[in-house]
């Protein structure tokens, strides 16, 4: 009675569960987003309506003020997904993984099923925070925090994915890069500092800007629908939410595929 | 009850590159017997551990339990229960989670974390985080992932380093029931001396072929080179063996003739008129025997 996939699922849902990680960077995660969020909306809405005000109307402020859930705190689901497959290498734990179920391809179907799972309740929490904080500093200024709108709940709903999809991303990443330290090197220089000037550089000529829709934080601000970026920019639409869903879907899936047929595939000693 | 179905390994060779870590063995692992697995440090043990569990691929040859392999066993968890020699923990995880995360993956019952604390009396440390463990803790941990699925086979790597006198006591009063029970118990070590005392058999490899396979006494091999004599007239007695191209050496009771057998000797004295007082065939040790097979670095 080979437990199979659920089995599967199950054993990465108690391993995500039985160690501190996930809650720490839970923590921190929140307490960031909701400085930014925060920050933000306070800013922002404070200068709203004054005659020097910024160009952004009261009515775009709630989700580029809910935005942060993603835009600064996708780096967290992307950390913890890469984290959960590369602490495997580092504590040799693959050793009774493997033993306990030796189909390999399952058992990491199984871990990018439990970490987007996962992704998308660090999404939920990013979202309590950026909303929690955002919406009610907007309302003390006097601005509609929008919270009734079907575009906001459909916003909350395309954020979750999004997050779901960047923990999936950092699976394919860690498989792809085993070592812990340059997963975790890559994943910060990447998101901090990499992708933000590649997107600024990019967007100075039309052709490299029609690429740069394409880098993974340019295709997530596309499925969210809103972001400081795009804001700060006045970038061109970008792609649709559904293509941009789909970039993600395939960064993904590409970095899983070619992590399974050589990391997750070698021999384990 | 489980029952043990014998190990099968066949031409097992595996290549690092230039390093030839295994070539060609094979053997069966009979069921109803603790077997040991020996060689000195870096002989293959856990390279060849490794390919029967299907964790290193093989570069040829198979390695089977009872003709299927590990990775094509339908609940391998409940067929086979294995440990191997590197702690394989996260340290952040209390005991009781671990055995959990994989009971999970193996789907077995929920019990099975709480039972395999309890048969390696771990019970009282179920919720400490494994860091903090020692290293028979860890042994015996991993002893105890070896039995969550109450298997028919057991395939220990080096299960007795680590441990302190009392739980080499315990695990072998342990394998031998176990054993008893019918189930197939593999043990690799690198002591003999180690698993003198708990295993029927013996397989030893040296540079990763197959040197020696056997009942344990098998070891105590009787074709050794020493005899040991003596005579009132010592010295006379060692000047003849010297004359007749002994190497000889006195003991303190004695002396000992290298390279020699007892009729020989006996007759040389007989001879030459030394009435002897004594005459031997030393018999080698077991230990011996090992470092005689497997060369110089089992003795490190
Ligand atoms: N992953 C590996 N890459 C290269 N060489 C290896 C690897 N694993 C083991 N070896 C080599 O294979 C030989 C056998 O090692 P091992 O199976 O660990 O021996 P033992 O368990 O008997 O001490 C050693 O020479 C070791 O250095
Ligand atoms: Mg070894």
């Amino acid at each position: 009675m080979s437990a199979g996939y659920l089995g599967a699922v199950r054993s990465e849902f108690t391993k995500v569960r039985t160690t501190r990680l996930w809650w720490v960077l839970l923590v921190i995660m929140a307490a960031y987003v909701g400085l930014c969020a925060g920050g933000m909306a306070g800013i922002l809405g404070g200068l709203g309506g004054g005659a020097n005000g910024p160009v952004i109307p009261d009515a775009q402020l709630p989700l580029l003020v809910y935005s942060f859930a993603t835009s600064v705190g996708y780096v967290f689901p992307v950390l913890f997904g890469a984290l959960a497959v590369t602490s495997e290498f580092r504590f040799q734990s693959l050793t009774p993984t493997f033993l306990a179920n030796p189909r390999r391809g399952v058992v990491l179907g199984g871990k990018a099923t439990t970490l987007l799972i996962v992704g998308a309740l660090f999404g939920v929490v990013a979202l309590i925070a950026s909303i929690g904080l955002g919406a009610s500093l907007l309302a003390a200024f006097g601005i509609d925090p929008l919270l009734g709108d079907p575009e906001t709940w459909a916003f909350i709903g395309r954020s979750v994915l999004a997050m779901a999809l960047w923990s999936a991303i950092g699976v394919g990443l860690g498989v792809l890069v085993p070592s812990q330290v340059a997963a975790i090197v890559i994943v910060l220089a990447f998101t901090q500092f990499v992708e933000p000037l590649l997107r600024l550089a990019a967007s100075f000529t039309d052709w490299s800007a029609q690429v740069a829709q394409f880098l993974p934080g340019a295709a997530s601000d596309s499925l969210v629908g809103a972001s400081i970026y795009t804001a700060m920019s006045g970038a061109s639409a970008g792609l649709d939410w559904w293509q941009g869903g789909l970039v993600l879907v395939a960064y993904a899936a590409i970095a899983t595929l070619i992590g399974f047929l050589t990391s997750w595939r070698r021999d384990v000693s | 009850m489980p029952t043990g179905v014998p190990i099968e390994f066949s031409g097992l060779t595996k290549t690092f590159g230039q390093v030839s870590a295994v070539s060609n063995l094979t053997f069966t692992v009979e069921p109803g017997q603790v077997t040991g697995f020996l060689g000195p440090n870096g002989a293959g043990k856990t390279t060849s551990l490794r390919m029967l569990l299907g964790l290193v691929r093989p570069t040829s040859g198979t390695a089977t339990f009872g003709g299927t392999a590990y990775a094509k066993l339908d609940s391998p968890l409940q067929t086979v229960g294995a440990s191997l020699e590197a702690a394989s923990f996260h340290p952040g995880r209390s005991a009781r989670n671990h055995l959990a995360v994989y009971a999970q993956s193996a789907g077995l019952p929920k019990t099975a974390p709480d039972a395999a604390l309890e048969k390696v009396g771990l019970s009282g440390y179920g919720d400490r985080r494994v860091g903090g463990y020692s290293l028979g803790m860890r042994q015996r941990l991993g002893l105890a992932f070896a039995l969550l699925g109450d298997p028919g086979v057991l395939v220990l790597d080096e299960p007795i380093n680590g441990l302190d006198p009392e739980g080499i006591k315990w695990i072998r009063l342990l394998l031998r029931a176990m054993a008893a029970e019918g189930r197939t118990v593999l043990i690799s070590s690198h002591l003999l001396s180690e698993v003198q005392q708990t295993v029927d058999d013996v397989i030893i490899i040296s540079h990763g072929t197959l040197v020696h396979r056997g009942e344990l006494s098998s070891l105590d091999t009787s074709d050794t080179k020493q005899v040991q004599v003596n005579a009132e007239d010592r010295d006379r007695l060692a000047t003849v063996l010297t004359e007749a191209g002994y190497q000889v050496s006195n003991l303190r009771s004695g002396v000992l003739v290298e390279n020699a057998d007892a009729a020989t000797i006996g007759r040389l004295a007989f001879e030459a008129g030394i009435p002897l007082t004594g005459l031997s065939q030393k018999r080698t040790g077991l230990e011996e025997s090992f470092l005689t097979l497997v060369g110089e670095e089992g003795a490190l």
